[in-house]
Formats: structure tokens, sequence, C-alpha cells
């Protein structure tokens, strides 16, 4: 057994990608031993996408060596990764809807790994108890939450007996309590001796359960580390240089007088798998950021979309903006009265994909623009020009498509468009999902600076530090409820994740129930 | 109504319906695996024409119906090439084939229209076919009746029950992770289609082979759409398709038999029947959006480029 320990794992020597005009990696060296878990760090575009493709047999490297148990591979294509005891998790899980867990499993196993495993629903129900994954053959996909799809996806390598697993930000879309669930099935086999290779944003994640870390940069390794004898600020000043600053702590504020207000809002969804808004009530005060959390698909969409004035349906009395109804109103009339929105999706809601930057800004901007009739293209553009240099955009100019940006630079072209309607009230949803260090934190400041001259907003995310980070007060909303608004100083993560886990909606229910008898 | 004339009635249906079955399991296949083929016509009409002449040139129906498939088969395969290798829209693609077909077999088929031939005759299926009633229906037909029912229930093992039916709606629905799990997913929709293909090529030569042995223009009279509708309407199951088909069949002669008791209704209007059943089906399955995203195969008609991928 110790002899066997080494040898490593999976070597990676000199590994070279180049795109058109990119070098994605550039003579990656990593070393991972059996039973390791392994961090790779970066922001995004350092090229760890790219990196653990190759390793996959999704992308084929130009140059360098993978070395896999001591002898040298050519993994063209994901079944030969599959062969060699490789499995992947990633971030947009590859999962097909219309078919069972089993049948999903089943299209990734070879057909004498399927004869080896014999029954494999057998096998399914024997590993989850093992691991304590709560898996269900039977069930179609479709009707699984995210964190189960996840289990699903980590079945079907455990199915294959992985001797790698990769995983592609795996608890970006969990609950806390999820994530410490996850943990335990990933420690459980890196002591079983299966290595982990675990791409994160989240640092106190790595420090918490990786032994190695590997930090990429522009496609380069810049630095390796042992993350629990660093501190989550170290690491990050490893991810994104010396040169850019951090998010520090910042100023909590109270907020003045009561803007906009949604009272006691219920609507059923229209969505197939959508949430029904339950009994939603909060209000929005004037200088100050409400955050709400919450794990994806739980409501948030929906009440974006009523608020927004998306779903069209009438919740007049609902919804009101400086005490007078507005719920009755169309988008474009809210938009008018002082409203202003970033919805989650960037290319198909914040921007139209195939128009230009200018053209997405008179979108939403049509008022000045607008003269006799006519489109006033000059203004439009220095307008746009002026968002791009203020929020150091990197595109090749006003007239690039939104398509052509990356999720980051778009997210700041739409936060800044938004931004310059001087909105009384702004409704933001995941600002900056998928959107790296520095670029999020130009996100951060432009919004506390809309705070402090007064405005109202509100925003909804999946990431709780960047709430604990942002919001004056917060909530959380688990299956179309919401639960009680706090102060962000009188609370805490443990219980923001509760809440997002649930916990608060049979006190809500028993005292609706108290009150009908 | 006498049993006799119910018998002949139903007969008649799966004949009528026997051409839209083979059309219509051709398509499924090939929407389920993401690709919408509207060329359906014009591969129909190929395989007519040039079945027709390789029976009248041979005087082997056997080697029509070969030669119809070969044809089929290369119609899809310039389809395939274009929307699958060079990315050309499905839709556009598939109606210039419908056209491109239509024209081209009026040309290859100008010096034998009207010409007749010995097609393929009914064969009594011993003992089946002495069963009362349904035996007169089902087992007094030609060779390629039996075979579209034997394709029929083969095609329906193959899609429920086997690995190659869960790898064809694994790309249907979602061709970047069928891709990510190592399917080759062009490969897969290439093959869906020229079996498409295949099946309107054998379609075709069963309009010009069996249900009226001769060449006319434009002879198989919108069958290649109504197919389409078919798919539809039987919700792109397969064993669905062959109910479909025959009360395809049955709406499609029914104005022949209303006639024959002497009801006077416009034939137009009973033409207009399938129709009208796959508006009401869509308008069904519409309706209830859980079912529609379960049932249709999810990436239909978009584009897959596996360069993309990076």
């Amino acid at each position: 057994m110790k002899k066997q320990h080494l040898v490593s794992r999976l070597e990676l020597v000199k590994l070279t990608k180049q795109y058109p005009g990119c070098l994605a990696n550039d003579n990656i060296s990593i070393t991972l031993m059996p039973g390791e878990i392994h961090a790779l760090l970066g922001e995004n575009g350092a090229g760890k996408s790219t990196l653990v493709k190759s390793i996959y047999g999704v992308v084929s490297p130009d140059a360098g060596a993978i070395i896999w148990d001591g002898k040298e591979v050519d993994i063209k294509s994901p079944s030969i990764a599959r062969d060699l005891g490789i499995g992947m998790v990633f971030q947009h899980f590859s999962l097909f809807e219309t078919l069972t867990i089993s049948e999903n499993i089943e299209l990734c196993l070879s057909k004498t790994q399927l004869h080896q495993i014999g029954d494999l629903a057998t096998r399914i129900t024997e590993l989850s108890e093992e691991y304590g994954l709560n898996v269900n053959p039977t069930r179609y996909v479709h009707s699984l939450s995210i964190g189960e799809r996840q289990r699903v996806e980590i079945m079907r390598c455990l199915v294959q007996s992985v001797k790698l697993l990769i995983l592609d930000e795996p608890t970006s879309v969990l609950t806390p309590q999820e994530v410490a669930g996850l943990f335990e099935v990933l420690r459980t086999l890196s002591e079983e001796g299966c290595s982990i290779l675990f791409i994160s944003h989240k640092l106190h994640e790595v420090t918490e359960i990786c032994h190695k870390a590997t930090i990429l940069r522009g496609g380069k390794v810049v630095d390796t580390c042992v993350p629990n004898e660093e501190t989550p600020a170290s690491i990050a000043k490893m991810m994104v240089g010396d040169l850019a600053e951090q998010d520090a702590g910042y100023v909590k504020r109270e907020g003045q007088e009561r803007i906009f207000e949604v009272d006691n809002l219920s609507l059923p969804s229209k969505q197939p798998f959508g949430t029904a808004l339950k009994n939603i009530q909060f209000d929005l005060k004037a200088g100050e950021i409400l955050g709400i959390a919450g794990v994806a698909g739980n409501g948030q969409d929906e009440l974006m979309a009523v608020i927004s004035g998306e779903d069209e349906r009438n919740v007049k009395n609902q919804l009101s903006l400086n005490g007078a109804p507005i719920g009755h109103l169309h988008a474009g009339e809210r938009r008018k009265r002082g409203m202003a929105y970033v919805p989650e999706e960037r290319l198909g809601r914040g921007a139209v994909p195939d128009m230009s930057l200018s053209e997405n800004t008179l979108l939403t901007h049509s008022d000045g623009f607008i003269k006799k009739g006519l489109v006033d293209w000059q203004s439009i553009k220095d307008y746009t020009a002026s968002i791009i240099k203020k929020y150091k955009i990197k595109c090749h100019g006003e007239f690039s498509e939104a398509k052509s940006l990356s999720g980051g630079n778009l997210q700041k072209f739409i936060m800044g468009r938004e931004i310059g309607q001087n909105p009384s009230v702004l409704i933001c949803a995941h600002p900056t999902w998928g959107v790296d260090v520095g670029a999020a934190l130009a996100i951060h400041q432009a919004l506390l600076e809309l705070r402090d001259q007064g405005a109202a907003i509100l925003l909804i995310s999946e990431d709780i530090d960047e709430l604990f980070l942002l919001a004056d007060r917060m909530a959380a909303v688990c299956d179309g409820y919401l639960s009680p608004v706090v102060k962000t100083d009188s609370t805490n993560i443990d219980q923001i994740g509760q809440w997002m886990a649930g916990t608060f909606i049979d006190t809500i229910n028993q005292s609706t129930q108290g009150a009908g008898a | 109504m006498d049993s006799d004339l119910i018998i002949q009635i139903l007969f008649a249906a799966i004949k009528t319906g026997t051409p839209l079955l083979f059309i219509a399991l051709g398509e499924v296949i090939c929407e389920k695996s993401g690709v919408l083929n509207l060329g359906q016509e014009g591969m129909m009409l190929m395989g007519a024409v040039v079945g027709f002449l390789a029976a009248y040139t041979t005087g082997n129906a056997g080697l029509g119906v070969i030669a119809a498939m070969l044809m089929g088969s290369i119609m899809s395969l310039i389809f395939a090439f274009l929307v699958l290798h060079l990315g050309a829209n499905q839709v556009a693609t598939g109606l210039a084939l419908t056209i491109f077909g239509t024209g081209l077999s009026a040309f290859i088929g100008s010096g034998v229209v009207g010409q007749t031939l010995q097609g393929f005759q009914p064969i009594a299926i011993p003992l089946l076919s002495d069963i009362p009633y349904l035996g007169r229906i089902l087992f007094q037909h030609d060779i390629l009746v039996y075979t579209s029912f034997v394709m029929t229930f083969v095609l329906m093992f193959v899609v429920n029950k086997t690995r190659i039916g869960l790898t064809l709606k694994a790309v249907g629905e979602n061709p970047h992770a069928a891709n990510a799990i190592g399917i080759k997913v062009l490969r897969v929709r290439y093959l869906a289609v020229m079996f498409g293909g295949v099946m309107a090529g054998i379609s075709g030569a069963y309009m010009s082979l069996v249900y009226t042995p001769m060449w006319v223009e434009n002879m198989t009279a919108g069958r290649g759409w109504i197919a389409l509708a078919l798919v539809v309407f039987a919700s792109w199951r397969v064993g669905r398709i062959m109910l479909g088909a025959y009360l395809f069949g049955l709406a499609s002669i029914m104005h022949l038999v209303l006639q024959g008791l002497g009801w006077s209704i416009s034939p137009n209007l009973l033409a207009m029947l399938p129709y009208v059943a796959t508006v009401v089906v869509m308008v069904i399955i519409s309706a209830d959006k859980f079912k529609e995203k379960l049932l249709s195969p999810r990436s239909l008609g978009k584009p897959f480029d596996p360069r993309q991928m990076a």
C-alpha cells in the first residue's frame, strides 16, 4: 500500500493550450497524489476550465503530457478518461431531464462496466446508502432539486469507481447545509484513496477541505500553497496579484423613508417547475440595501418577474412605489417611475445578444435619446462610451455586440446602464455571478455608491458572503416563502443558512393558522 | 352497415395509412435526435420515382424498393451534410429539399408518366389470415405492409428498451451534455437523419409500386407533410404513430365511405380531418407545459457545433 502511494495519481507536465488570441494554459504542471483533495484556484479566464477539460478529454492540449498512475496517457475523449477512472461533475450539470436517474447513469457506462456492475439500480441504491447520497434510481431528473442533481452527477462518477473526481465549482448552487453534506462525501472518498480536483471561487471552503492548492493566473501557475496554513485573504491575494484592491468590510447604513413595498403577495407560478410565491411581504427604504438569500429556484425568479412587471398579472395593490400602487403597470411604466432592474440572465433578459451596446443602452433609456421621434445616435454612442470608460469594460467599443462580451464585462455594462438612470429603486439579481474578483469589486462599489446617493436596492443573490458584505438588512427565501427581515449586524451565516433551508416556514404557517382561527 | 363493409374500410385504412406509417417512423427517429427534416415530401417523391423506374426497367419490384431506399438515403445525406456539417438552418434546408425533390422527381420521371407495372401482390399469411374479421383486416396485405408492422415493433423496442434509444433521446434533449459524456452527437444525428431518408424512400416506393402502381408527377400529394403532423399528433411516441397513421388513413378514405352511404359532405372538408386532429392535439399538449417539456425533444431544430464547445 505504502509503495503505491509514492506513485502520483495524476501528473500534468507542461500542459499548453492555445486558443485563437488567447493562451489559455501556459506550461502548467501539477501533481496529485492518491487521496489528495487539490484546489484549483483562479479568477475567471485564468484557465481552470480549459485545464480540467484537457484532463477529462473534452479539450486536446497542444503540448505537454498527462501521466496517470506513472504512465503517460493520451486522453482523446471523455470515454477514455472514464475508462482510466476519471470522473467529472460539471458546473452546469450534464444531465438529461427526461430520463430517469438510472438511465442517466447508464448512458455514461461502457458495456463491460455495465456487465461488471450487474443490476445498476441495486448498485445505485447500495452506493447511495454507503455515502448518504439519498438518490432514488427510478426518479426522473426533471423532478430533482439542484442539490439532488449534483448528487446524481457524483453518483455517476462513484458507479464507475473513480480514482480522480473533478468538481467544477460544486458549491455555488448549494445551501450551507448541503455544502457540509457534500464535504462529508468528499472526505470519505479521499480517505478511500480517491483524488479530488476541486475548482472553487470560495476561499473559506478551500481552506476548510483542500490539502493543497494551485493558483492560476492568466493561464500560468503563479503559486501553490497548503490551504490550511493560509487565510482566505492571503490566498485571494495570490489569485488576483498584488495590484488589485480587496473587498474590505463596508459601512452598514440605516434606511430612511419607505420607498417601495411588497404587501402580502401570493401568486401561483406560470412555469411547469416554478415556485409559487406565498405571502411575500417586505419594504425597501431609501439609502439601504436589502439582501435576499436563497438557493436557486426557491421563488427568486418569480419574485423578480412580478416586481419588474415582466409577469403581467395584475397585482395592483400588492406593489407600491412612493405610496402609490404600481402592480397594474407594465414594465416600461414602472421604469419611468424610477425603477431599474439587473436580471440574473444577462444575455436575453439584461441585454439583447445580437444588438450593439449602444442599441442595448437605448432599450432602457429611450426618453433622453429620442428627439422629435428620431433616435439621436450620437449622444447614445457618447453615453455608452462613457459607461464603458467609467466601469472599465473590456470590449472593442460601443458598437460591440452584447454577446461578444465576457460575462463579467457584460454584467458591468448592464449595471452601469441601469445605475446611469439614477433609479430610486434598483432590483438586482446575482450581480456578480460568474464574475471575477476584480469586476465583482467594481460592481460592489457601484452598488454602494448608488445606495449612498439615497436609492433603495433589493439584492437577490445566492452568494451569502456577498450578501453579508453588502446588505444592510437581510432575509431568505425558501419554497416561495420569505423569512423575517433582520438587520445584517444582528444575524449570522448559520441563521440565514437555516432560513434558506426553510426552518422559518413552520412558524409562519402556524401564525397564519392561529390568526385564521 | 354490414360487417363486410366495415372490414373493407379498415383494410383500406391500413393500406392508406402504411405510407404515412413508414415516413412518420423515419421522421420521429430523426426528430428524437433533435433534427427537424421538412424535406420528407421531397425525399418521398424521389423514392417513388426512382423506385418506379428501377422496378419498371428490371421488372423486379423488390429492386425498386431497394433503389428507393438508396435514393432516400442519398437525399437525406445532402440534408444532413448541410444542416449538421455546415450548420445550415434546418427549416430552410428542409423546405429546399422538398422543392428540389418535387422538381427533380418530375423531371426524371417524365418519360414514364402514366405507365403501369405489376407491383407487389397481396400475401395471405397462413393461419393468421383465417382469424375471423381480424385476419381479413390485418393479414391479407402485401409484403411492405407486413414490413411496416415489424418495423413499428422493432422501433418501439429499440427506442424504449435499448441503449441506442437512450442515446438517441439524450442527443435530442441536450446535445452539449451528450457530447460531454462522450456520445458522438453528429454521428448519432447523421444516422438518425439517414434512417429518416431510408424510410421516406420506402414510403415513396409503397406509393408507386403498391398503392397506385404507376408514376404520376407529385403523386404523394402532401403525405410528407401529413407525416410531420402525425409525429406531433403521436407526441413523438412510436406506438402512437402506428395508431395515428391508421386514423389518418381512415380519415382520408372517409369521403369515399360516406359517399357510398349516400351522405353528401364535401371530400375537401373530410380531407381536412387529419390536420384538425393535429391542431387539437397540439393545443392539448401545449396547454400542459409540463407534458410539453417531457414529450418533445428539447433541442429539436437547434444546430449543434462541437467546435464551439471550448
